[in-house]
């Protein structure tokens, strides 16, 4: 039922808005095809395109209220679409979830909740299981071989309370290896985290968009932003600009996104990227798929 | 039905009164209050205050019941009804224990979703809305046929929840607010409708007063199969769904993410729980159900840190509470049965949160008492190394006046330090001779633990003062009392941390040497 009405409105615009000579090629990880969501009547997200090549590093940065988390959550189908069609592998979302792994901001559940560590990151397992069964003991070792990864491996029993802000983070990414998709999607992964965290947590980005899986990391702050990602999707509430990082980090675009709200930090970091880009500009852009 | 079928308030008395006519005892119990409704009277007074004494030694002494069972105390009047009860030789007493236990198994196992996603309050809504719909369930053929009165049930409780989804997602209120007005809104109807029904002519007869208090004796065969289904399906629905439960409980959106069918999975767990609403009104009412959703669950929270053991808590706990209350409304003859099952799931919830091993008040207290005293022990401890100090460390012995006038204590409380010292093997006596060892004159010495410890805690408070003189720019006389409290708390990962930053510092900021860690191990 819920994945019917964008399929729907997908087949009208199919023949107008396609991309004629995308469609031989093998379908891009994900593509956002002119995406309209409203909460109740004013749009949040006007007119949303992007296409993600596989084996990229996607951040989306923006001021607050840009509408960053809503268009994660608008292309799990999370929340209505107003207009336009979503796409994952080629497919609409509800067709490929077991292929996209999810990490929602730490804030969004209940720390409290009777469960450890283990529990939750063996929830990643449940998409694949299917109805009414249970994890088997396989499902158990890849959390326990995830939590590894994550460094939470000693934790694995603490009911998750007990965890830092930073421990919980590396539970939820744990939870999503687990869930050994080909597409993330990462809500704030690094907001109210020890430096520590920050560096396991991009080393683990990395390391997945080596194995050829592509992220959109959703991310507030503009100083790390054009060391983290190789593209940068730049939001308020359209897309500002999209590209490769040092193509979209100039001043002109931030200060679009930002109003003119620039801090300082932002300029340094603008004049950072600016100077990389003059020095060693192939570096840069390490970007996988076709160009 | 009524008439002709199976009366749906069984022959209910005590055993000995059941054969005079009890059938039209109870029949009219509900409309006169002064026949219990177990169709019985005990002799004596029958203050509330005993029956709360009793619920108290039976939840301390459960055993006692058990030992009346066999007939070793048969000298008091409940003992024997105790032993009567649990004998469940009676029809009406086991199908009254039989309900309430599997309707404490009930609530409690699925209150536990509740309690767990903050939805306590929608258990209310759901018992206060479910009463129009017994209302008109009874009028469907005016007489209380359980089925009539569960689907007229039911369907009222599931158009409560819906409506207070549908409110929420139209409008610009929240979830609180729109179960308040729909529990009040519903519960107001069927308030009305009862109260008109009662009027009526047949009214006097209805038995739909058990519905506002609970009456397990009220519970019929009908309603006891009800029950056993509702509770087998229940079982099996959550163990089949148990990951799916869990997994929309702690984080709706990545259930979702992950292709679950969250809103039918949602829609199934309401109308689980308002099976079991429904079910338990007989027995525990409209009021008071809610408690048994809320409260066994809230004891097992706190007692564990796991799903499926709080279910299984919480389970154990409602059947427990349901069979106390139905015993102890059986002994007291006139209380309704519903509070007394929620007295007994209260006083459940007080025992856990008073004693419960991780997050229990006496576990915390315990704990924090524990490190008072050990902090009291330091403070000691570093008092006598302060004596040594000005000795330039030449004296190990000293009296207990050194030690009260270098802590300021007066003779009796330095003499009480030095005697917890000694009880935690951190120091000796000095005079062994009988009479001498606990007067002012009496001296002690360090052991070598004791030494260590001190040396310690004092490293710890002039690295700490260093440190914030020199990393945080404190000024040098505004970081002692802080050290004071940090002493006790920074372990050696810290210490050697600061120790590092600072380039393993010699002197505190008032320039006195900071005893090092390989002095410290020599």
């Amino acid at each position: 039922m819920i994945g019917k009405s964008p399929l729907v409105r997908r087949a009208q615009l199919m023949p107008t808005h396609s991309n004629t000579e995308h469609s031989d090629k093998i379908p891009a990880p994900l593509e956002v095809h002119d995406l309209t969501v409203a909460y109740t009547k004013r749009p949040v997200l006007y007119g949303i395109d992007l296409v993600a090549p596989p084996g990229s590093i996607v951040g989306v940065v923006g001021p607050n209220g840009a509408g960053k988390s809503t268009l994660i959550k608008a292309i799990m189908g999370l929340l209505p679409v107003a207009s336009g069609w979503i796409e994952v592998f080629g497919k609409p979302f509800q067709q490929a979830v077991t292929r996209v792994g999810y990490v929602p901001q730490r804030e969004s559940v209940d720390w409290d909740f009777p469960v450890n560590a283990m529990d939750v990151v063996l929830m990643g397992r449940y998409g694949r299981l299917g109805p009414m069964k249970r994890p088997t003991k396989t499902d158990k070792d890849i959390a326990m071989a995830c939590l590894e990864k994550v460094k939470m491996l000693p934790y694995a029993n603490r009911q998750i309370s007990n965890l830092s802000g930073g421990q919980q983070q590396r539970v939820f990414l744990a939870r999503a290896l687990a869930q050994e998709s080909d597409l993330y999607l990462m809500d704030e992964p690094f907001v109210g985290v020890d430096a520590a965290t920050e560096t396991a947590i991009i080393g683990i980005l990395r390391e997945l968009q080596q194995q050829g899986k592509t992220l959109l990391v959703v991310h507030h702050d503009l100083t790390t932003a054009p060391n983290y990602f190789d593209r940068i999707l730049l939001l308020n509430m359209r897309v500002v600009a999209y590209g490769k990082t040092n193509d979209v980090f100039t001043f002109e675009n931030l200060q679009n996104a930002y109003g003119g709200r620039l801090s300082i930090l932002s300029e340094v970091a603008l004049s950072r990227v600016q100077k990389k880009a003059e020095g060693d500009s192939p570096d840069c852009a390490p970007l996988g798929g076709p160009s | 039905m009524g008439e002709s079928g199976d009366p749906p308030i069984s022959a209910c008395g005590r055993p000995t009164q059941a054969s005079r006519g009890s059938r039209s005892q109870s029949r009219s119990s509900f409309t006169e209050n002064r026949i219990g409704p177990w169709g019985t009277r005990i002799k004596g007074s029958q203050s509330v205050l005993r029956w709360f004494g009793s619920i108290l030694i039976l939840l301390v002494f459960s055993s006692l019941a058990h030992a009346a069972k066999i007939g070793e105390i048969a000298d008091t009047d409940w003992t024997e009804q105790a032993a009567e009860f649990f004998a469940l030789e009676h029809p009406a007493i086991r199908a009254a224990a039989l309900g309430t236990l599997l309707i404490g198994f009930c609530c409690g196992g699925l209150g536990s979703f509740l309690v767990v996603r903050k939805l306590s309050l929608l258990g209310d809504t759901l018992s206060h809305a479910v009463l129009p719909g017994v209302a008109l369930g009874f009028l469907w053929n005016a007489s209380k046929d359980p089925w009539a009165i569960f689907i007229g049930a039911t369907g009222a409780g599931i158009m409560g929840v819906a409506l207070v989804g549908w409110i929420r997602q139209t409008t610009r209120l929240k979830e609180d607010s729109a179960m308040g007005m729909v529990l009040a809104g519903f519960y107001g109807l069927g308030v009305c409708l009862t109260t008109m029904i009662q009027n009526m002519v047949m009214g006097n007869k209805s038995g739909l007063d058990s519905f506002f208090f609970g009456q397990a004796a009220a519970l019929s065969s009908a309603d006891l199969w009800l029950l056993g289904a509702i509770s087998a399906i229940s079982i099996v629905l959550i163990l089949l769904f148990y990951k799916e439960f869990l997994a929309i409980s702690f984080d709706t959106a990545f259930a979702k993410a992950i292709g679950m069918p969250v809103h039918a999975l949602h829609y199934l767990l309401m109308a689980l729980l308002t099976f079991a609403v429904v079910v338990s009104l007989q027995a525990v009412g409209v009021v008071l159900v809610s408690a048994l959703l809320i409260t066994p669950a809230a004891a097992a929270y706190l007692l564990t840190d796991r799903m499926h053991w709080m279910l299984i808590l919480a389970a154990g706990f409602g059947m427990i509470s349901g069979i106390l209350g139905a015993f102890i409304s059986y002994l007291s003859n006139n209380l309704p049965t519903g509070p007394l099952i929620v007295l007994g799931s209260t006083a459940i919830f007080t025992l856990a949160l008073v004693f419960g091993p991780k997050h229990g008040l006496l576990t915390k207290s315990l704990r924090r008492r524990r490190q008072r005293k050990r902090i009291a022990l330091e403070n000691t401890l570093k008092s006598v190394f302060h004596l040594s100090e000005n000795s330039g460390f030449k004296r190990k012995e000293f009296a207990v006046t050194e030690l009260a006038s270098e802590r300021n204590l007066n003779l009796p409380s330095a003499e009480r330090e030095i005697r917890s010292l000694v009880d935690a093997q951190l120091a000796r006596h000095m005079d062994p001779e009988p009479g001498t060892e606990w007067s002012g004159k009496a001296r002690f010495q360090l052991k070598d633990a004791g030494w260590l410890r001190a040396c310690e805690i004092v490293r710890n408070h002039r690295l700490w003062e260093l440190y914030l003189t020199n990393a945080a720019q404190y000024q040098s006389d505004h970081v002692h009392d802080d050290a004071e409290e940090i002493e006790h708390l920074i372990g050696e990962d810290i210490v050697q941390r600061i120790e590092r930053r600072l380039r393993n510092p010699i002197r505190d900021p008032h320039g006195r040497l900071i005893p090092q860690k390989n002095q410290i191990t020599a």
